[in-house]
């Protein structure tokens, strides 16, 4: 078999965001991997506290007082006191990828122990196409080694444009509060070699401790709700961005892909605290995964702000009974979509799915 | 992996012979499969007598039989690797599992032998997840769970109905993909089991299968047979149409398939150049079935999966059948099979 061609590094074209509240020690691990790439790094918390940044890191950092001054009265639909705040990295990157990352995230080694380049697998599930329209029993048959298996229909072997990258995390899983009572001990230490593509229809929950995606061709889509200090609910910011998210790929037409790059979860939060977080959302989650599950788009949504806005009137007409905080939410998430034009003001072009079809596959 | 949990005898392993000299194949298996009660059925094309090694609680039957229980008509359905069926037909158990006969036992990644039948039926007897993807893949699994998020209202999961294993070495692959990848083999050990989600389409391989017999029994039949099928994996679809069939119906009836391990080791076996020689109908024609069904929809009133057949044969012949006369002969077999199904298949037949 000839070499694998190496994966372009993307340095001018991908931005790593990661919000913080404490310290940025864990960077120091990750700089083999990320010291060329550019950091947006969103402060939650005290805008007064310094946090400093290892040398040798290109980066900007906006706190709340920055938020505030960048958005103004818009500022309103950013989260403060939960990492959902990292969306704003998002908004104000000026990127066609983005990789966000928590700052309790190390490099993880694979099972040969060597360490797991874990942004240069995103970027090889990034650039290759997924297959959500037929489930590929041998998994992603873009990778070296496999490919599409008897029965899968050559028609559809060309996929479409991947989207969203989701990692995995070796060690603390992305448990919720409930199984973490139950299962305080359980960790994660099943290396599944495989990059699969969520099928078209499928629902899933999406972790944004380890996530990659294509900002221009889905980034309006990342809002991460409104979480955290004042709000009923918090650790469902992720969650709700990838309901959002998904939907809106299956109508574009748009792939998902979910499994590697692992990287090694080291913090187990506090199972408690995580409860009270999480407890209205256990029991929201019943109403909004119907909701989302049979949400359609018309066919004149045809960018992803145009979907976005479309969702945000169905939350509001369909979830606003369900508690007022949908309500708020469906209005931040019209705020949001505001913003990012705002701040992206030749996005509407190029939220549109570029001419051509998918950049090389990493084969 | 224990099988406490299940009943030896509630497992029939079936094997379709192509080959006369089973004796490497089944004694390399033997530490795994000895337990159990074995059909083999042997292809009626097949004209030397079968080579069987001592050790083993096993039936074979030959061309004689099939025409003997099902009429001489029969065999021509159960040729070439469609014999196996037969074995589906007249086994009398709850689980069936089935391994083409040029698969041996592989061995996971820490290079421990795998207890292929034993991962088969832990995946039958844990509940699956079609609903939503858990994205640590099999809840059920130890050391697994459902990920924060995950619906819990959803978590008890279904019934699994179908356990679809893979490939190391010879992956099951097309013959225009093998042919222009002579060298590809599979090496990757994906330690995973995962539910395949609802209305999410895939091509089940009859290669390495376990199935509930009871709940989707009937929709497993090489009503598809192409004109020139063959005897290699790579000159067939009847798997690829019944296992279509079968998902179509398992979603209906909320029923999970699941794939991934177990892995058995695929023996290098003929030539996919050769084989590319032989017209690739096959290929062809997934592009028509395909989009069938994905659109699909089966009634509210068809409760069971004998009713899920003879529907989507209606459809078939209404919407494929101008397409292909091969589909309105694949119709009328699926309604000729649910017939024997109901005759042959139920419990009260006698002289098996």
């Amino acid at each position: 078999m000839a070499s694998t061609p190496s994966v372009p590094l993307l340095k001018d074209e991908l931005d790593i965001v990661i919000p913080t509240i404490r310290n940025l020690d864990f960077l120091e691990m990750w700089r083999p991997f990320f010291e060329k790439y550019h950091l947006i790094i969103v402060q939650d918390g005290d805008p007064t506290k310094v946090i400093k940044v290892p040398e040798g890191y290109d980066y900007e950092l906006y706190n709340r007082n920055d938020i505030n001054r960048i958005l103004g009265p818009k500022a309103s639909c950013i989260s403060f006191k939960d990492s959902a705040c990292r969306c704003f990295g998002y908004m104000v990157s000026k990127k066609k990828y983005i990789y966000t990352i928590d700052d309790d995230c190390f490099v993880a080694k694979d099972p040969t122990g060597k360490d797991i380049n874990a942004l240069e697998q995103h970027i090889k599930n990034l650039l290759s196409p997924s297959s959500p329209f037929f489930f590929n029993t041998l998994y992603d048959p873009y990778r070296e080694g496999a490919d599409f298996v008897r029965g899968y229909p050559f028609s559809l072997r060309e996929g479409v444009p991947t989207a969203v990258s989701h990692g995995l995390w070796l060690n603390i899983p992305d448990y919720d509060a409930p199984t973490q009572l139950v299962k305080p001990l359980e960790r994660n230490t099943r290396y599944v070699d495989a990059v699969m593509t969520i099928p078209k229809g499928t629902l899933f929950p999406m972790c944004g401790m380890n996530l990659a995606f294509n900002r221009e061709i889905i980034g309006p889509a990342m809002y991460f709700g409104l979480m955290g200090d004042g709000q009923p609910i918090g650790r469902y910011d992720d969650m709700w961005a990838g309901w959002c998210t998904k939907v809106i790929c299956d109508h574009l037409g748009l792939g998902v892909k979910t499994g590697l790059p692992y990287i090694w979860h080291s913090k187990a939060s506090n199972p408690f605290v995580n409860l009270k977080k999480e407890y209205k959302g256990i029991y929201w989650q019943e109403e909004l995964i119907p909701f989302f599950q049979s949400a359609t788009l018309p066919k004149d949504c045809t960018t992803v702000q145009k979907c976005y806005i479309e969702l945000s009137k169905q939350v509001k007409a369909k979830l606003g009974k369900v508690d007022d905080y949908f309500i708020k939410l469906a209005d931040a998430m019209v705020t949001w979509i505001e913003a990012w034009d705002e701040l992206n003001p030749s996005a509407e072009k190029s939220t549109e799915l570029p001419n051509g079809a998918a950049a090389a596959a990493a084969k | 992996m224990s099988q406490e949990n299940i009943n030896n005898s509630e497992v029939d392993i079936v094997i379709g012979a192509l080959q006369a000299d089973l004796s490497s194949f089944l004694n390399e298996w033997r530490p795994i499969i000895s337990r159990f009660h074995l059909i083999i059925v042997q292809d009626p094309d097949l004209k030397e007598e079968l080579n069987t090694p001592e050790g083993f609680d096993l039936n074979v039957y030959t061309k004689s039989d099939i025409d003997r229980i099902v009429g001489s008509s029969g065999s021509t359905f159960f040729s070439g690797y469609s014999c196996r069926y037969f074995g589906y037909l007249i086994s009398r158990k709850k689980y069936i599992i089935s391994i083409d006969d040029d698969c041996f036992p592989a061995k996971d990644n820490m290079g421990n032998l795998i207890d292929a039948v034993a991962q088969h039926i832990t995946n039958l007897t844990t509940p699956a997840t079609p609903f939503f993807f858990n994205t640590l893949y099999d809840p059920f699994r130890e050391g697994a769970d459902f990920v924060r998020g995950y619906p819990f209202s959803l978590r008890s999961g279904v019934t699994s109905a179908m356990s679809c294993g893979l490939w190391l070495n010879l992956a099951d692959y097309d013959a225009p993909t093998q042919s222009l990848k002579s060298q590809l083999r599979n090496s990757r050990y994906v330690d995973a089991v995962i539910t395949v989600p609802a209305r999410a389409l895939m091509p089940i391989s009859g290669i390495n299968i376990a199935f509930d017999r009871e709940a989707v029994g009937p929709t497993l039949f090489p009503a598809l047979k192409l004109a020139r099928e063959g005897n290699f994996r790579w000159e067939t679809m009847e798997d690829i149409w019944s296992g279509m069939c079968a998902k179509v119906v398992c979603d209906h009836l909320c029923l999970g398939v699941k794939s991934g391990l177990p892995y058995v080791w695929r023996r290098e076996r003929g030539s996919a150049i050769d084989s590319l020689r032989k017209e690739w109908e096959g290929v062809k024609l997934m592009e028509e079935v395909v989009p069938y069904f994905q659109s699909v929809r089966l009634p509210q009133t068809a409760t069971t999966a004998e009713d899920c057949v003879v529907e989507i044969a209606k459809t078939v012949k209404e919407q494929l059948g101008p397409v292909d006369p091969v589909f309105s002969r694949a119709a009328e077999a699926m309604v000729e099979w649910v017939k024997l199904w109901k005759n042959i298949g139920s419990a009260s037949f006698p002289g098996i």
